[in-house]
């Protein structure tokens, strides 16, 4: 049967990929959610209008990259697919059902009137704020490890809850609510515009804060993490990480006193590639912490050589047509979008 | 409260939920997609404004329906894990790499087209809108050969073989994506789909009809469904033979439940109507047509049709669900294919756009393609019990290591938020029905937006 083993490390590839397309995700989906964490602070109905337009037609898109992230960690490595699914049941039902409600709030908002516009408003509020959250806590439940006894997980309903889940959960929704401002930077203008930038500069703050925490937070209570990132020479090439968030968080000030409108979106984007880059090396190898590495999760090789061959072809022509609707949609979001 | 519930019952319970909620909108996006190209077509091709107010009509319409189709479809991709983890495990090395594909090749061109079908229209040039109209039609129908393909491999698996760790391993990806029920179902939920959204849109031309309202555009939408019900209608009847041969051969017992017949026997009668009695193994009050069963599945008067004695009762799908379901899928498709005939009949006398009861008629059978889709679907999913891969895993050996409390707890949140969703979202559908196609899309649905600029008032009206 078909197979690309002995050209390629399957496993490794799908690893790459898996985490991209989940990165992709959290910069894509995480500026929509962020505006919709922003909604009910907007100073006016005009501003959430410009708000919910400048996201409308790209939404659809960036939540595929979620079904892709779940996709293909079913598709490549079903096993930890197995072990994560029951393992953050409520939190993954919380998540779905704040999508549910904050994805058809575009729909129904744009055809209500009056009060049940309101209505629209706090369930897409809410709805982008569980979902976000509850995306949080599984980060951050992901990071403290989870149990497995043979091919299952064995720990309690409830064991992905603690303080320290509970805080990624909010650092989540301040750094989504920061890419959704830095968005709207560059896709306003007028009031909306000095509205988002006065919100960014409020949330730089919380989010270095809890960058902070967590980084604090992860090596004290993990030993290997400690182990790995406090070793010579491991800790000159890591701190690249923290440095050059720092170097962004200053440049990101700067920007946003001086009215740059489109670097600043960009240079949060930056802080979350550090942010995820610094992740990914701390949980290195394992994709279920601390128990199944990437290499035993991994499908038969006929299955991931199958669907490698797709992706190498289909996904840069996904990227393309991307970029191309983005591109249709450029400049400043106005009025005028509407069907 | 949930505690002494059995999990693999309510997990089969919450996933038959949110994936029956799941199907009814895929159900109408890709006959509507595909309908829209085609309006579209005619508007580029005629120029006619008609089909143009046509489009921006149901394309609104398209957009809810979608909206609620993608997010109840993200709800399933992550559900296999959450309820059918061990599934999941043991079968992933075979339906990861269709659904990926689905991903891969269908839902991101959805969904970034999509933006554009919507949005668009000021941005993009009428050739690139009707190219962005196609891509999404031709997206839904990439995105069931896929699905359906993963679902039918479920019903008819081969092309595998199970370790000696118990999971399933690929070794023909031909066989496994092309298995045997797979053609057949993907040709009849296609065509399902295509009827659904034919009576849908004859029926809304019909109410139009009769209120004497958006009389041409009316004519337009009742005309092109009609026709769809006068040559789609009777071609799914022949599929759904074929469909229901290509069970016989594969999963038998499912066909027995679904005729009703517990004996096997020659000259085995056609069970019109009647009760199927799980505890004494009859179907009882039964009103049949002698040797028509035996006709209909191995073409000769007294051929033999296997009872569902001939399996253990651990072997049978709950009977009456499949024989019940069964009958009112196929009693709606005769009903549509009755439609059909009067359409032709109303034609031919040059009346079909005129008499009032024919109207009232396709009004009442506006909902009848989404029961038939539900109904299809529970024959075959209820038909396919115990075995969740038929034959080879068993649906009990499936479920996730998630106790009662949380699938149960999940369960009512699930339907809460689906009610408060699929209400609004008939609420707002019915609306836009109500409000009909702008006629004049320059300056005139700004009524009541308390003075804001036209364009802000279109805007929060759409
Ligand atoms: C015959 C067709 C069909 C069937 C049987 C299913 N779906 Fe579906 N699905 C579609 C046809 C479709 C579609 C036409 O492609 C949708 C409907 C509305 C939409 O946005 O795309 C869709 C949307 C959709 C989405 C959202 C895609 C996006 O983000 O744009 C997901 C994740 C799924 N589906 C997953 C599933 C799963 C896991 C199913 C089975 C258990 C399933 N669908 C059954
Ligand atoms: C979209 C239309 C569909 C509908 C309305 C539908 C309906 C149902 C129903 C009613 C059940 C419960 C049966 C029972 O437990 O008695 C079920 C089970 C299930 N179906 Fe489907 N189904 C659909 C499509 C699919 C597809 C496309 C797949 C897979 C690719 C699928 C996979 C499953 C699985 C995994 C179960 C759970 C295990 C089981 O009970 O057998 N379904 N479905
Ligand atoms: C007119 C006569 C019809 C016949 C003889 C027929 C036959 C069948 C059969 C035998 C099955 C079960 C397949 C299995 O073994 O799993 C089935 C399933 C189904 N039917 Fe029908 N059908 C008819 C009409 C319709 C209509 C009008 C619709 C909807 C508009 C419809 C929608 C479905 C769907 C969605 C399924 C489940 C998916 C599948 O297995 O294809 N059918 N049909």
């Amino acid at each position: 049967m078909f197979n690309l083993d002995t050209f390629i490390d399957l496993p490794l590839v799908w690893y790459g990929l898996i985490a991209t397309a989940i990165f992709l995700y959290v910069l894509l989906d995480g500026f929509d959610l962020g505006i919709g964490i922003l909604f009910p602070f907007a100073p006016s109905d005009k501003c959430r209008d410009r708000m919910m337009g400048s996201v409308a037609p790209f939404w659809d898109g960036n939540e595929t990259w979620l079904v892709l992230g779940g996709g293909g960690l079913f598709a490549a490595f079903p096993l930890a697919y197995a072990i994560l699914m029951p393992a953050f049941y409520m939190p993954v039902i919380v998540m779905l059902l704040g999508l549910i409600l904050r994805g058809v709030s575009f729909e129904f908002r744009f055809k209500a009137h009056g009060p049940s516009r309101r209505l629209w408003d706090y369930t897409f509020h809410f709805g982008s704020l569980a979902a976000t959250f509850a995306q949080g806590t599984i980060l951050g439940g992901f990071v403290q490890g989870v149990s497995v006894q043979g091919r299952a997980f064995s720990g309690e309903p409830l064991a992905w809850l603690s303080a320290f889940s509970l805080m990624t959960g909010l650092a989540l929704v301040f750094g989504y609510a920061l890419l959704g401002a830095a968005w709207l930077i560059m896709k306003t203008e007028d009031i909306t515009q000095d509205w988002a930038r006065r919100c960014a500069v409020y949330l730089i703050g919380f989010v270095a804060f809890f960058m902070a925490l967590v980084s604090i937070g992860m090596p004290i209570m993990n030993p290997q993490i400690r182990a790995l990132w406090f070793s010579l020479p491991n800790f000159f090439y890591l701190q690249i990480m923290p440095l050059s968030c720092v170097v962004l968080f200053v440049l990101l000030w700067r920007d946003l006193h001086r009215n740059h409108e489109n670097r600043p979106f960009f240079l949060v984007q930056g802080v979350f590639l550090m942010n995820y880059i610094g992740l990914g090396v701390s949980m290195w190898p394992w994709l279920v912490p601390f128990e199944v590495t990437f290499r035993q999760a991994a499908a038969a090789p006929e299955s991931q050589s199958l669907l490698i061959v797709g992706t190498v072809i289909l996904l840069p022509v996904i990227l393309g047509y991307t970029a191309y609707c983005y591109y249709i949609f450029r400049g400043k979001s106005s009025h005028d979008i509407h069907y | 409260m949930f505690d002494h519930l059995d999990p693999t019952l309510l997990a089969r319970i919450q996933f038959a939920f949110t994936v029956s909620f799941h199907i009814l909108f895929p159900a109408f996006t890709i006959g509507l997609a595909s309908w829209l190209a085609v309006v579209e077509w005619r508007w580029l091709k005629t120029g006619n404004p008609l089909y143009r107010e046509i489009y921006r009509m149901w394309v609104k319409i398209f957009a809810v329906t979608f909206g609620m189709g993608v997010v109840s479809g993200v709800v399933l991709s992550y559900q296999f894990g959450t309820n059918w983890s061990v599934f999941s495990d043991r079968t992933g090395n075979i339906l990861g790499p269709l659904l990926g594909y689905e991903v891969l090749t269908a839902f991101f061109l959805e969904a970034s087209f999509l933006g554009v079908m919507l949005f668009g229209w000021q941005r993009v040039s009428p050739r690139m809108h009707f190219a962005a109209t196609i891509i999404v039609a031709v997206g839904t129908l990439i995105s069931a050969f896929w699905i359906l393909s993963a679902n039918s491999w479920m019903q008819t698996p081969q092309g595998f073989r199970i370790g000696a760790d118990g999971l399933f391993y690929p070794t023909n990806w031909i066989d496994i994506i092309f298995n045997p029920s797979f053609p057949h179902r993907f040709a009849h939920m296609t065509i399902a789909a295509y009827l659904t959204t034919a009576f849908v849109v004859g029926g809304v031309g019909a109410f139009y009809l009769f209120r004497k309202q958006f009389v041409r555009h009316a004519r337009i939408m009742f005309g092109m469904a009609m026709l769809m019900a006068v040559f789609v209608a009777p071609t799914q009847l022949l599929v759904g033979d074929m469909h229901g041969l290509n069970t016989l051969e594969h999963q038998p017992v499912k066909v027995s439940a679904m005729e009703g017949l517990w004996d096997t026997q020659r000259g085995a009668p056609l069970v019109l109507f009647g009760w199927p009695d799980e505890a004494t193994e009859e179907t009882r009050y039964a009103i049949e047509l002698p040797k028509m069963s035996s006709l209909i599945l191995t073409h000769s008067l007294d051929g033999e049709v296997k009872g569902l004695k001939d399996w253990p009762r651990e072997e049978h799908p709950p009977v009456l669900w499949v024989f019940w379901s069964f009958r009112i899928m196929v009693g709606i498709g005769v009903l549509m294919i009755f439609t059909g005939l009067f359409a032709a009949v109303l034609h031919l006398k040059k009346r079909l756009f005129d008499t009032g009861w024919f109207q009232i008629w396709c009004m009442a059978l506006t909902p009848s393609g989404f029961i038939a889709v539900l109904a299809g679907w529970f024959v075959t999913e209820i038909g396919r019990q115990p075995y969740i891969v038929s034959g080879v895993m068993r649906t009990a050996e499936a479920v996730s290591p998630v106790g009662g409390i949380q699938v149960g707890l999940s369960l009512l949140a699930f339907v809460a938020v689906y009610l408060l969703v699929f209400g609004a979202g008939v609420y707002y559908i019915i609306g836009l029905i109500r409000k009909g196609p702008d006629v004049d899309t320059s300056e005139k649905d700004d009524g009541r937006k308390q003075g804001r600029p036209a364009l802000v008032g279109r805007l929060a009206s759409e």
